[in-house]
């Protein structure tokens, strides 16, 4: 009998039990789980209680399609709960129901336990933050003053909103100078920036934010999601995100809710469950090749054994490189004065004096990088030996292939199986009524 | 109602008469003003330090009184149709040009691009691409030109009955018979009105491809 | 016929520049007929336009009401309200608004219906009321245009208020409608003239207006 686990973020690993009808065990603290304890996954800490509640919700319109098809998904209170699929599936159109800037067909939706229909629309939309493509910063207005719309909504006066408001410019990553610019003399990422910001500036528990990267490069869409992981580690905020970018959802989500076309739930889970067992064919093809790689970024390395055996530093007597050298390890890093990596070398070339040295790709940092940096390190590699760095990049040991492949298997075990119970977990995660055939859970050493 | 179409004889015209001389009055000048404002604008649209300027000569005129217009080209070209359509010229300039430009500006850069790649000529882009873009534009002022126009001709009244419709004003005040005022106010009214919509047609006809 | 010698014979007579039929006198009954000619017209074009413009309906029946409204001759109205109604303000301001509301209510309304969706959006989403959302994000971005139509009828105004003289109000009408009786042709100039100075001038104003009114954040958007 597969137990049911809370999906609160961290509860992933501790498994506590939910409560009855819900997901979520409705511990409000989840206790940080040491290194020592094992695989992590890499969240911030999570409250396990849902605090939006979508239930059976369904948007026709007039003209007969249907966005959103009986829709019922439980957002965890504290997280990051991404709303993915392709064009049509509806994920737009349940975000800015929760905000009644669309009004459900059927159904209802309850923030913290109350309708959101028994508010006032105002106030609820001023509860809550939101950021769409595009930033939509008013033009007329000056960056701070853009900032300040909200809090400046609810009464704040002038001096407070300014202040906060230069605050949060510091909390995004904005410099402080741009303050009295306007919209239009702001990249498209800093502009994306403003609109996070002007979003936190009332300090809303919930923050729906509608495909707020995908109008910028890659380069600086990465930036803000990192800003964005950031951020929330910080202020723990209640957050919906809705991208069609798969890799996206999978980066910065806590709990992913796979949507297909026509507004139906395909799958929601956290975003190890949905690459380690997706439900169907159409997750599976939506989340793409090389699943089982990406979701060795939810593996930590912290538990590789690294040899500093074949390390030497460039200014090594011939003696000390042969001590190094042993038939394992025919190549040796050499590092500069100061340890940090500089390429491999044969160890007989080094010895005899050349200075050719062999790039040697690039490096993860031990003990905060995945096994997935290990691995591609170790790919990277000509040799096929991954080096590991510390924090300053000093090179703190190498690894080979076949120690990497070991970690993948003990890891794997050691994680909560997700393996499909054949009674089957309908879409929302929730089991069957009649879980069916017990299914083995040992772990294979 | 009668006397609504009954025109007293000094005006030398019927009531149908009076009606052709002021749409001719009214559209040669508009016409004449269309085919200057098309090179114009489009020096405009494509020297943008121009533009300002060119407001600027234009809103003067414009400014002008057609009394006062009319008055001094008297002396040049006497009474007669021309001295009444040479200010009304001049008068629909002020919105055939910005009309012009704003056409040539919604001319996408892309469209024009491909155009050029794809092998057009200047003259043959010009007729074919950026014209027929721009004519819901230009239409759009040509509609405001062409009202306006019909509504001041009668002003020509004042300087020697070269108002068309506009001397049954001074008849009416003259005859003591204000269905005369009627009849110009509305004859001119309905009238512009026609013309805007046939306007309308036109430019339908020549837009198949424009969203109705 | 030289202009330019009627223009300086009109300046330059001193006697011109007192009394009733003096310049200051006739420049300010002039601007007076403006003001109150553009006033009405704006407090019937403005909001109608806005609040068109925000909700995005009735652009169909408002293409056809300026068009309506155009196409009234001015000249032709004046005459006739003043055979029905005697002489008075009334037959001069009601052309004079027939023809200023259209620009103003034309321009207000595709000002407003053009500013960027998603800023409304996010304005919206935010909690912004709709009259906020009108208030301050619609009308502050629109407002260069919406000052374009306000200055065409401005200029419009200015040109046919000398329509006023035609009926025995003052105004620089008078000078060209007496010039004409009195086969003066400096005085027609000279009317000319001053009211083609009063247009620029009004051109300055409104660029004036523009920059103290539009923010700095909009204007560079502009063309």
């Amino acid at each position: 009998m597969v137990p049911r686990r809370c999906k609160g973020p961290l509860c992933q690993t501790i498994g506590r039990p939910p409560t009855a009808g819900s997901n979520y065990c409705s511990l409000t603290r989840v206790p940080a789980v040491s290194e020592n304890e094992g695989p992590l996954l890499w969240r911030a800490e999570g409250l396990c209680t849902a605090l939006i509640l979508i239930d059976s919700v369904t948007k026709r319109y007039p003209d007969g399609t249907t966005a959103v098809d009986r829709l019922t998904l439980e957002i965890p209170d504290g997280a990051i709960t991404v709303l993915v699929g392709p064009s049509g599936c509806g994920k737009t159109t349940t975000l800015r129901m929760i905000n009644r800037m669309i009004e459900p067909s059927e159904g209802k939706i309850t923030l913290d336990g109350r309708d959101i229909r028994e508010q006032p629309v105002n106030a609820l939309r001023r509860s809550m933050g939101y950021v769409i493509q595009h930033a939509g910063l008013f033009p007329h207005r000056t960056i701070v003053e853009n900032i300040a719309t909200v809090p400046r909504l609810l009464g704040w006066d002038r001096g407070q909103a300014r202040s906060r408001a230069l605050e949060l410019m510091e909390r995004v990553g904005l410099d402080p100078s741009l303050a009295k610019r306007y919209p239009y003399q702001l990249s498209g990422g800093q502009q994306q920036r403003v609109g996070v910001a002007r979003a936190l500036a009332a300090d809303p528990p919930v923050m729906l934010m509608d495909e707020p990267f995908s109008a910028v490069d890659p380069v600086v869409r990465k930036g803000l999601q990192d800003e964005l992981v950031r951020i929330q580690a910080e202020l723990g905020k209640t957050i919906v995100f809705v991208t069609h970018d798969i890799d996206e959802a999978i980066k910065i989500g806590d709990m992913v809710a796979v949507l297909r076309e026509g507004g139906r739930l395909a799958q929601f889970a956290p975003p190890a469950e949905l690459l380690s067992a997706p439900a169907d064919a159409f997750v599976e093809d939506f989340l793409g090749l090389d699943r089982g790689i990406r979701r060795l970024s939810f593996f930590t390395a912290a538990g590789l054994e690294l040899t500093a055996l074949p390390i030497v530093a460039v200014d090594s007597t011939a003696e000390q490189i042969a001590a190094r050298a042993v038939p394992q390890t025919p190549y040796l890093l050499v590092t500069d004065t100061e340890g940090r990596p500089l390429g491999w070398a044969d160890a007989k070339d080094l010895v005899a004096g050349s200075n050719t040295l062999i790039p040697y790709g690039h490096s993860f940092v031990a003990g905060r990088d995945s096994l997935r940096a290990a691995l591609d390190s170790a790919v990277l590699s000509p040799t096929g030996w991954a080096v590991a760095v510390d924090e300053d990049g000093r090179a703190v040991g190498v690894a080979a292939q076949e120690t990497i492949a070991a970690a993948i298997r003990a890891a794997h075990a050691e994680l909560p199986s997700y393996v499909r119970d054949p009674g089957g977990t309908d879409p929302a995660g929730n089991l069957a009524s009649n879980p069916g055939e017990p299914t083995d859970q040992e772990v294979k050493a | 109602m009668g006397g609504f179409f009954r025109i007293p004889s000094d005006l030398q015209h019927s009531y149908l008469g009076l009606v052709g001389w002021h749409l001719q009055e009214a559209l040669i000048p508009v016409l004449f003003g269309l085919l200057i404002a098309l090179p114009l604008g489009q020096l405009c649209a494509r020297y943008r330090w121009l533009y300002a300027p060119m407001l600027g000569i234009t809103t003067v005129f414009y400014a002008l009184p057609s009394l006062a217009f009319f008055v001094v080209l008297i002396d040049y070209t006497g009474l007669s149709d021309t001295t009444v359509e040479i200010p009304l010229t001049v008068y629909s300039l002020v919105v055939l040009i910005p009309a012009i430009i704003d056409g040539v500006r919604s001319v996408p850069e892309e469209t024009n691009a491909a155009a050029t790649a794809m092998g057009f000529g200047p003259v043959r882009r010009y007729l074919q691409v950026d014209l027929p873009i721009a004519v819901p534009a230009i239409f759009a002022g040509l509609r405001v030109a062409t009202v306006s126009s019909i509504s001041l001709v009668s002003v020509g009244a004042l300087i020697g009955n070269e108002g068309a419709l506009g001397n049954l004003l001074a008849d009416a005040n003259f005859y003591h018979r204000p269905i005369l005022a009627w009849s110009s106010v509305v004859t001119t009214a309905v009238l512009a009105i026609l013309i805007d919509g046939l306007l309308v047609l036109l430019r339908r006809l020549l837009t198949p491809w424009a969203v109705r | 016929m030289n202009l330019l010698h009627f223009v300086n014979a009109f300046f330059n007579d001193s006697a011109r520049w007192h009394g009733a039929d003096g310049i200051p006198q006739r420049l300010w009954e002039h601007v007076q007929y403006s003001l109150m000619a553009l006033g009405i017209a704006g407090a019937i074009g403005l909001p109608i336009g806005l609040v068109t413009g925000h909700t995005g309906r009735g652009g169909n029946v408002l293409a056809l009401l300026a068009t309506a409204a155009r196409a009234l001759p001015s000249f032709g109205l004046l005459v006739l309200l003043t055979i029905l109604m005697g002489l008075g303000l009334t037959p001069v301001m009601v052309p004079l608004v027939a023809l200023a509301v259209p620009p103003m209510l034309v321009t207000t309304y595709e000002a407003v219906r053009t500013v960027d969706r998603s800023l409304v959006d996010a304005a919206r989403g935010m909690g912004m009321s709709p009259l906020r959302v009108l208030w301050q994000v619609e009308v502050p971005v629109a407002l260069p245009l919406i000052l374009s139509g306000i200055r065409s009828s401005a200029i419009q105004i200015v040109s046919t208020a000398t329509i006023a003289a035609y009926v025995s109000f003052g105004g620089l009408g008078r000078y060209i409608v007496d010039g004409l009786y009195q086969v003066d042709y400096v005085k027609v100039v000279g009317g000319a003239t001053l009211v083609a100075a009063l247009a620029l001038v009004t051109l300055g104003l409104f660029w004036l207006a523009g920059r103290v009114f539009v923010s700095p954040g909009v204007r560079r958007q502009q063309r």
